[in-house]
């Protein structure tokens, strides 16, 4: 029996309550934990205020109130190269990228997995709601326990090799008691709300936040059928499905986003939340991740999530000689958007996942 | 696992006669050095005990001394008071890239109100050049700022020149001796300086607690208001327990300088011994030949140090990147990149520093730990 004092556990802490019970629940467990602050992102004002010096405080406080050592370590380069180039490619060939599964696959579990290997660890931990078992030397990933917070979603992208190394003792609980076990130990970020958004925007104006770095280009809403019914800001700022800040009144039901013409600078906008255009029967995914590292040889039948915190939906995949996928639906649905990603379960098993890349619009009338 | 503290430029540990020198000013000694009473007489008489003694130490006059929160502030009192109640004479300052943030910001700040300021630029081994100053000298230069000692390296300026050139010139002169206070000999009028900032807790003294000799007729404005404490220099309720330990400080610093001095530089040696004997590849940064042996500033090139110092302190060994302000930022050292450019030497530099109660045992084990977290990191790459 290898001894868990023996065992060196590096934490990824936010300064959030998820992961400073990561850490607590792991001391408790009598591993030696380090805890370590990632600063991703620097968004000093001009009042000299940076939500990562706030953030990096409660790491501290929380570290010093369970007793393990803590330092920060620097990524801003590597999440700018990695993950915001990635996030603002996307945006400029009309797509709605996830940056938050970027950031796992090449940040948390990537070079801040090898900073921890140099520092000695056996593992590294983090406060996602997902679940690993291991089967004959193979890594097997699972939903989190609590259905409502399961993060496998934004984890789809990783490896064997990344998982292996990883621990989430968060995926066993439930989020209210996840809480509570930060109440009881009296841990500085029990009350803490959690964050939202996208981490590097925060709370900001998402459309004020990307026109710093993009060039918006002003064009036209129109029908299906061409008539023009005003006009958009640029087209990176909408995203299928969306019927908030379109500005157009009138009669009838309300408007959506149905399409995108990046050729000719057009949101296409159509009337009603299920209106036809919106749905798609399947879908092709490309830069697929297979989490078993083996990828399937034949059609198989299984569930997908087209977004987080969806619920699943029956699929059939049918992989392409390529290592592309496609992937067809059993019933038709809303809103499938090309730059998210598409994750696969088989029951409790998240098996990977691919970014959606083209929909097949459904053939056939709601 | 005993823990080895290998970073005494960064602040130092409490000489136990110190303790003892400012334990009754916390307790039966706690008036305040203002107050008409006994008690306040007291605590008084502890304060102008403590200036007589430090003023002979550097060479100084009782009221010379000015009493303040620490380094930093005896730093901005001398550059920040002393530009402002010259102004009238001229409007430029000189100091160097590699001097502490200290006395850079305060310059900023100045700069922002108009005074012009030149850094002089130092050689690798982080030296100004006499010429260099010379150069940059002119009619309407009221400052002159040059650190003693450098903190990350422990290269020694040439101060006693400088303060040569500088006789007869209308130029303030003000040394910045925090890192050189207590582990060399210092005395004002041999380096002719005007001004001079120290603090204690470099010299196994109390945080928060320094001193700014202030030469006879040499006029600043204060920086802080509210009191008449220091002569009008400084206001605020003095820091009686924190200056008793000063001055105790100082005296044990200097009675056991040379040997300090000597451990220090057999430390030094023993430490690179080790790298030698372990195949380590490194440079030493500073002045090999004349720095102060205290501190040994190393670059391990191509390692990233987060990871270095991390590991370290994972095995118990103190040391550090620079200086501890600019620890936990990604930008290497001002002072690195004044000597050798934004480059892996500045960028993979650390700084070990030697100090009381440090032991030839201990330096040896440290070297050790050395080589064998550089072998674990680059194991992993």
């Amino acid at each position: 029996m290898t001894n868990n004092a023996d065992i060196r556990v590096v934490v990824g802490m936010s300064g959030g309550v998820d992961s400073s019970v990561t850490a607590h629940l792991l001391k408790q467990q009598g591993y030696e934990v380090i805890g370590i602050f990632m600063k991703n992102w620097d968004d000093t004002d001009e009042s000299g205020m940076c939500t990562a010096t706030e953030d990096y405080n409660d790491v501290i406080r929380v570290c010093n109130q369970i007793g393990i050592p803590y330092y920060s370590v620097n990524f801003e380069k590597e999440y700018w190269d990695k993950v915001f180039t990635y996030f603002l490619e996307e945006y400029k060939s009309g797509r709605t990228p996830n940056p938050d599964v970027m950031c796992n696959k090449e940040i948390k579990f990537k070079a801040f997995l090898e900073h921890a290997m140099a520092l000695g660890a056996d593992y590294v931990a983090t406060g996602h709601y997902a679940r690993t078992i291991t089967e004959n030397g193979r890594v097997k990933m699972l939903r989190g326990k609590d259905r409502n917070k399961d993060q496998t979603y934004f984890l789809n992208a990783l490896s064997q090799e990344q998982l292996q190394k990883v621990m989430f003792p968060l995926g066993e609980i439930d989020k209210p008691r996840v809480r509570e076990i930060a109440e009881e130990a009296e841990l500085a970020t029990a009350g803490k709300k959690d964050s939202t958004g996208i981490c590097f925007i925060g709370e900001r104006n998402f459309k004020e936040f990307l026109s710093q770095y993009l060039p918006a280009q002003k064009g036209n809403m129109e029908t299906l059928d061409g008539e023009v019914k005003g006009t958009h800001d640029g087209l990176m700022y909408y995203t299928l499905g969306q019927r908030q800040g379109l500005g157009i009144g009138g009669a009838g039901e309300p408007w959506f986003v149905v399409d995108k013409d990046l050729e000719r600078n057009v949101l296409v906008v159509g009337q009603g939340y299920h209106h036809p255009q919106l749905y798609s029967e399947g879908l092709y995914a490309v830069d697929v991740n297979w989490i078993s590292g083996s990828p399937p040889e034949s059609t198989f039948e299984c569930t997908a999530k087209f977004r987080y915190r969806q619920e699943d939906h029956a699929v059939s995949v049918i992989p392409q000689e390529d290592g592309t996928l496609y992937v067809e639906f059993k019933e038709p649905e809303r809103a499938v958007t090309p730059g998210q990603y598409i994750v696969l379960y088989d029951g409790e098993e998240c098996l990977g996942g691919g970014t959606i890349d083209e929909i097949i619009k459904a053939a056939a009338p709601v | 696992m005993e823990r080895i503290y290998l970073d005494h430029a960064a602040t130092s540990p409490l000489h136990p006669e110190v303790v003892e020198a400012m334990l009754p000013y916390f307790t039966e000694k706690f008036g305040n050095p203002s107050s008409i009473h006994s008690f306040g007489r007291e605590a008084r008489a502890a304060l102008d005990e403590a200036r007589v003694k430090i003023a002979s130490v550097i060479g100084a006059s009782y009221n010379e001394i000015i009493f303040t929160g620490g380094g930093t502030e005896a730093d901005n009192l001398a550059i920040i008071g002393g530009a402002k109640k010259n102004r009238h004479k001229g409007n430029h300052i000189i100091t160097a890239v590699t001097e502490h943030h200290g006395v850079l910001h305060a310059c900023k700040e100045l700069e922002k109100e108009g005074y012009e300021v030149t850094y002089l630029k130092v050689a690798e081994n982080g030296k100004i050049s006499i010429g260099d100053l010379k150069d940059a000298l002119r009619e309407d230069t009221i400052l002159v700022s040059l650190m003693t000692v450098n903190n990350e390296t422990g290269t020694i300026q040439p101060i006693k020149e400088v303060g040569n050139i500088l006789k007869g010139h209308q130029a303030l002169f003000h040394t910045d001796a925090v890192q050189a206070a207590g582990k060399c000999p210092l005395n004002v009028d041999d380096l002719n300086v005007d001004l001079m900032a120290c603090s204690a807790h470099k010299f196994n003294g109390p945080n928060g607690t320094g001193f700014l000799y202030i030469r006879k007729g040499t006029e600043l404005v204060p920086i802080s208001f509210g009191g008449e404490q220091e002569r009008k220099r400084r206001a605020g309720t003095e820091n009686t327990a924190g200056i008793t330990g000063m001055k105790a400080a100082l005296e044990t610093a200097s009675m056991n300088m040379e040997a300090r001095t000597a451990s220090a530089v057999q430390f030094r040696k023993l430490m690179l011994d080790v790298f030698d004997e372990e195949k380590i590849n490194y440079k030493v940064n500073g002045d090999a030949e004349e720095g102060l042996p205290h501190v040994l500033n190393v670059s391990f090139p191509e390692v990233n140090v987060e990871q270095f110092l991390m590991n370290m302190d994972l095995e118990g060994i103190a040391v550090s990147s620079g200086s501890a302000c600019t620890a936990g930022s990604v930008d290497p050292s001002h002072v690195l990149i004044g000597m050798h450019g934004v480059n892996d030497r500045s960028r993979s530099a650390v700084r070990f520093s030697f100090g009381y109660g440090n032991t030839a045992e201990q330096v040896e084990r440290a070297a050790k730990t050395v080589s064998r977290i550089l072998g674990r990191i680059k194991a992993i790459k």
